[in-house]
């Protein structure tokens, strides 16, 4: 069966490594700081400011000065600080931030992504998204497979304008775990549980490599 | 000391004019200049082109400069929130420039910091490097992006003294500090204006030097934009 978002924010959270900052972008994955693995100790950036981003505050003890980058009232950890828009992005290009996770509309077989605008119908703009992709060190997208009209949304080349060229290295989707390698296209490494090889090829429209048995993810 | 202190917010406009450029404060509806945008809207000044994070919301923030077609101009990173604002974009009343949000944090700071350009590598192979120049460093492209030029910048802090130093509180920082630095006249609004000598120098996050008005705000709203909380009492 196809992962719900819950389910590919646990994948993600797979992905962390002890001792590392990570940003997480709107959408699924906020959801990855849920699932944060035993024993992991991470920091969570948010660019409008924050380093130790906590949950969100309990009823009635919201914070109209303590946002994340998604407009949502945050709370703030032990050892968290707080600094200027400037200071965010520097920590940012300078790859201080050692993952970042986002959401996208396409990605490219070559590590493309778009998910900031549709020519005339769409123009919300791409916030920080530009910044992140052309300096993280990794960057993995959430998404689901296809989108709303059932289309693959892992493709040869993206047909949205670019948010980053050559970026992405891993897409967790409701049906898969793959890598991206620019020589040889979307590099199948695991499927979601009950989700056969077929079923993900059928809805890959980019270039896809599967190699050997492709093991289900464990969660 | 030298004293930057004003009546109100409608003296600390004095001087900005139809068609100026301004930087206004704020990431989202938090640490956005509330009582300046009322005074603003209030003196009508028209044709304004405004660099800011964000366009606010249909009713507040800079959506209330919007809905009385004061602004000719919006150069911003992300404009998702606002009907309004769409509209006018999409029927090209206004003229809208999406820059990537730390590029628009950065001419902020250029601007402030005497230091004409930089380079940077987002947006490369986006159309944001359309027409600008493209040189590598390190094996990695980046683009050539100038420093912003302001009239006028409008900020908010949670407190300042006489002399214009600021402190700010929580996320409410943002853009505040860069585009104080930025503007040509600089006009600080705080929820509370002390005398000099009150604030402990060492947590000053602005140095007067940088403002040239400031005055306590008259009232504050400050409106949460998307309100998240959990129960207090866990579920199991």
């Amino acid at each position: 069966m196809a992962l719900d978002k819950n389910g590919i924010a646990r994948r993600i959270a797979q992905e962390l490594r002890h001792g590392w900052y990570v940003n997480l972008g709107i959408g699924i994955p906020t959801l990855v700081a849920n699932y944060i693995p035993e024993g992991i100790d991470v920091e969570f950036q948010s660019e409008n400011g924050i380093l130790g981003m906590g949950p969100f505050p309990f009823d009635g003890e919201e914070d109209a000065d303590l946002i994340n980058a998604g407009k949502q009232t945050i709370t703030a950890l032990a050892g968290a600080s707080l600094f200027d828009s400037a200071t965010s992005f520097g920590m940012i290009r300078a790859r201080k931030v050692q993952l970042t996770v986002l959401g996208a509309m396409e990605v490219s077989d070559r590590g493309d992504i778009a998910n900031w605008k549709i020519p005339g119908r769409m123009v919300k703009g791409m916030g920080g998204a530009m910044d992140l992709v052309a300096s993280a060190e990794r960057i993995i997208v959430a998404m689901q497979h296809s989108n709303r009209e059932g289309e693959s949304k892992l493709l040869s080349a993206c047909s949205l304008p670019l948010t980053g060229v050559g970026c992405v290295k891993k897409v967790v989707t409701d049906l898969a775990v793959l890598d991206i390698d620019p020589e040889r296209g979307f590099i199948l490494r695991e499927r979601a549980p009950g989700v056969s090889v077929d079923e993900i090829v059928a809805k890959t429209a980019g270039r896809l490599v599967v190699e050997g048995e492709i093991p289900e993810m464990t969660l | 000391m030298i004293r930057k202190v004003v009546a109100n917010a409608d003296v600390a406009l004095e001087g900005l004019d139809d068609g100026m450029t301004l930087m206004v404060g704020g990431f989202g509806l938090c640490g956005i200049p509330e009582n300046l945008i009322a005074a603003l809207r209030q003196r009508g000044t028209r044709q304004l082109t405004c660099i800011s994070n964000n366009a606010g919301v249909d009713g507040f923030g800079l959506g209330l400069l919007l809905e009385t077609r004061q602004i000719r101009k919006m150069i911003s990173s992300y404009v998702g929130e606002n009907d309004e604002f769409e509209r006018q974009m999409l029927s090209g009343e206004l003229e809208v420039e999406l820059i990537p949000q730390g590029t628009l944090a950065e001419r902020c700071r250029a601007a402030g910091a005497g230091i004409p350009a930089f380079f940077t590598p987002a947006g490369y192979g986006t159309e944001v490097a359309e027409g600008k120049e493209i040189r590598m460093f390190g094996g990695k492209p980046h683009l050539l992006e100038h420093a912003f030029d302001a009239d006028f910048a409008l900020v908010k802090a949670w407190k300042g003294d006489e002399a214009g130093n600021l402190i700010f509180k929580g996320t409410a920082r943002n853009f505040n500090p860069m585009m104080a630095m930025a503007g040509r006249v600089t006009v600080a609004e705080v929820e509370e204006l002390v005398p000099a000598g009150t604030l402990d120098p060492n947590a000053i996050h602005v140095p007067g030097i940088f403002v040239h008005r400031i005055f306590q705000g008259a009232h504050y709203e400050k409106r949460i934009e998307q309100r998240t909380v959990r129960p207090k009492t866990p579920a199991n």
